[in-house]
């Protein structure tokens, strides 16, 4: 091989001016610029192309003008103020079971039992390899012996704490993967904080963008869920949205655009103010 | 950290009391055992009030697991520690009283330096304007009054281990309790920190274990250090006896710098180096098989010869002493001189040997060698 050839092959990006000795001419190779703004606007359109285009439709009139019809009629339709409030308590019910569950076990296998971490990884992810309509169907049958239970819409808050278990314990292991935990809890207790007050004074505030996070994806996952809330035949807002009576597809679309709308702004807000949390104590620049 | 930030307790003006200084700790036969493990074997150990322990030992001689079962953070299995003669051995750590400081950085991040230190306060429901002056008070004292308000992740780690230091106090701890709180830092703040625990541990009169891997650490800081291996107790000392007087093999080898040279014995004396010295506190089980004595640099004194049977085969600059390496055979003999006279022992110089010492410890041999001339 000639000389040229094997310094073609040992010049890579890893070789930096620095590195190389001053003789030896470095021929960069050509950042792929192109094709990593390519790769960007098309992503890019694959997301904000329907919302788009559902945007579009929802500002439209049932002969296709634009139109604030479809959004002004929304609060009219029959039905719809049930939903949002059923979905709303689901998702604050799921919200509360949720963090009270996870919290605690999450930090009790981070800190006594961090070698069954792995087995926790794998029972977490069964909700997303199990089929929704396998997982209802055996929620329905576990419930039929308490009739109160299954009669009531709070089973649907049981099956999505299941169903969120996935993104909350991974929000939450992330953060306490990044606090010395033994060392803080150990820190605390020596200065008289009993379990109780480590969690509250201690962890929880130290865990706070985890928290948000694994709140932010719940309520995301309870608003936007269909096939549990269909089969045990409650009318949560995507219910609704696919079984409203209106002759005016406008207004479902419509509606489904303000519940994307609403849950970005939440997201925004939280961790708007989550960042400037974080720059008053000069964690941010 | 900066020069101003230096901590001298005697000349600070800040008038602190704890009302617990002075609580003796027995630590009555611990033991603990993990799995095949013994990290505690009987472990037995009183400390005075007042006094500044240190625990010495190598990685996994169980110094912090005794530690921990001081601060309640692990059970033994079996044996009790008794804190001002009550036994506390089952007692949960929030109820003990002790105030501990880690090698990590243990200031918890979402709060502030003063609200790090009366954090424990504010667990005794102490209003808020005295806890706060407390804490300022503590803040002052280990030189960080000015950081009061910032934050874990805005000071550095020797200020970090001050204030941790700080909200360790501020309990009024009956036992202070320091797991290897310097090793995290650089050369320099660690000297520093050492000086200031050590002045401020003086001052509040308060009981410390000091648990550390570093002897140097233990032999600067504590009244007595507690030499450790394998879970039991080699030999509990002032650091100067201790470093003279180390009463086994492991503690003469742990401690400072020892040689091992293999010798012949002649009753309550063996031969080296051409001439008899006396055996330092003789052994039970010293009546039979080949021996080894150990050797203090400082016990030996070295000459060139070109006749001698020594050759110097590695120097190593100290500053003030220069240690010098003289190999005899398959032995190497540590010995230091002079950093001025240093030009004298070029490697490769022919020297002869002589022991300097009144008495030197011996030792089974660890591994049959040839016999020094």
């Amino acid at each position: 091989m000639s000389q040229e050839g094997l310094r073609d092959l040992l010049v890579d990006d890893a070789l930096t001016s620095r590195d190389a000795p001053d003789s030896v001419p470095i021929r960069r190779r050509p950042r792929p610029r192109f094709g990593r703004a390519a790769i960007l606007i098309i992503a890019a359109a694959y997301f904000i192309l329907p919302v788009y285009a559902a945007l579009d439709f929802s500002l439209q009139n049932l002969q296709g003008h634009f139109s604030l019809q479809p959004l002004t009629q929304i609060a009219s339709q029959p039905g719809f103020g049930a939903a949002v409030g059923l979905s709303f308590k689901l998702s604050v019910v799921t919200l509360v079971i949720e963090l009270l569950l996870m919290v605690p076990t999450v930090i009790y296998v981070h800190l006594r039992l961090p070698r069954f971490r792995r087995v926790m990884e794998i029972i977490t992810i069964l909700p997303i390899v199990i089929p929704p309509i396998v997982l209802i169907l055996g929620v329905l049958q576990a419930a039929k012996p308490f009739q109160w239970l299954s009669a009531s819409p709070y089973l649907l808050a049981l099956v999505y704490v299941i169903l969120a278990m996935p993104f909350v314990y991974r929000s939450l292991d992330s953060g306490l993967g990044a606090l010395d935990l033994k060392t803080l809890v150990e820190a605390s207790r020596s200065l008289g904080a009993g379990w109780i007050a480590t969690m509250w004074r201690v962890l929880i505030p130290n865990l706070r963008t985890a928290l948000i996070s694994a709140s932010v994806l719940t309520l995301a996952l309870v608003f936007g869920e269909y096939t549990m809330a269909s089969l045990d035949l409650w009318t949560t807002v995507p219910v609704w949205i696919v079984n409203s009576s209106t002759n005016n597809p406008h207004i479902q679309v419509a509606v489904s655009m303000i519940f994307l709308i609403a849950m970005w702004l939440v997201l925004t807000i939280i961790v708007s103010l989550d960042r400037s949390h974080r720059r008053g104590k000069g964690q941010l620049s | 950290m900066t020069t101003n930030e230096v901590l001298d307790p005697s000349q600070t003006e800040v008038a602190l009391e704890t009302k617990n200084a002075g609580a003796p700790v027995s630590l009555e036969g611990l033991t603990r055992v993990y799995g095949a493990t013994r990290a505690l074997n009987e472990f037995s150990l009183r400390v005075e009030p007042g006094e500044f322990v240190a625990l010495l030992g190598p990685s996994g001689c169980g110094k912090t697991t005794a530690l921990r079962m001081v601060a309640g953070f692990d059970r033994p299995d079996a044996g009790r520690i008794l804190v001002d003669g009550t036994d506390v051995s089952r007692i949960p750590s929030q109820r003990r009283d002790m105030g501990m400081v880690f090698q990590s950085y243990s200031l918890f991040p979402n709060l502030t330096a003063r609200d790090n230190v009366s954090f424990g306060l504010r667990l005794r429901r102490q209003r808020r304007a005295p806890r706060r002056q407390r804490a300022l008070e503590l803040l002052e004292l280990v030189g960080l009054a000015e950081h009061a308000t910032k934050y874990p992740h805005q000071l550095s780690g020797g200020q970090q281990q001050r204030v941790a230091l700080a909200r360790a106090l501020a309990i009024e701890p009956r036992v202070l309790l320091l797991d290897e709180p310097l090793s995290a830092l650089d050369a320099k703040v660690r000297a520093e920190l050492r000086d200031q625990i050590r002045a401020l541990q003086q001052r509040l009169d308060i009981t410390t274990l000091f648990v550390t891997h570093d002897q140097e650490e233990a032999l600067s800081m504590a009244d007595r250090v507690c030499v450790m291996s394998r879970g039991r107790v080699e030999q509990v000392a002032s650091p100067a006896e201790l470093y003279a007087h180390p009463s086994t093999a492991f503690v003469a080898e742990f401690v400072g710098v020892s040689s091992r040279v293999p010798v012949t014995r002649r009753a309550d004396e063996v031969e080296l180096f051409g001439r008899s010295v006396a055996i330092r506190g003789l052994a039970p089980n010293l009546e039979a098989g080949p021996i080894d004595a150990l050797l203090r640099p400082e016990d030996v004194n070295v000459r060139a010869d070109e006749q001698g049977a020594g050759v110097v085969q590695h120097r190593s600059f100290l500053g003030a002493a220069t240690r010098l390496e003289v190999g005899f055979a398959d032995v190497v003999v540590k010995t230091d001189v002079r950093s001025s006279e240093a030009d004298n022992f070029e490697l490769g110089t022919c020297v002869s040997l002589e022991v300097g010492a009144y008495d030197v410890l011996v030792t089974p041999r660890r591994v049959p060698e040839r016999i020094v001339p």
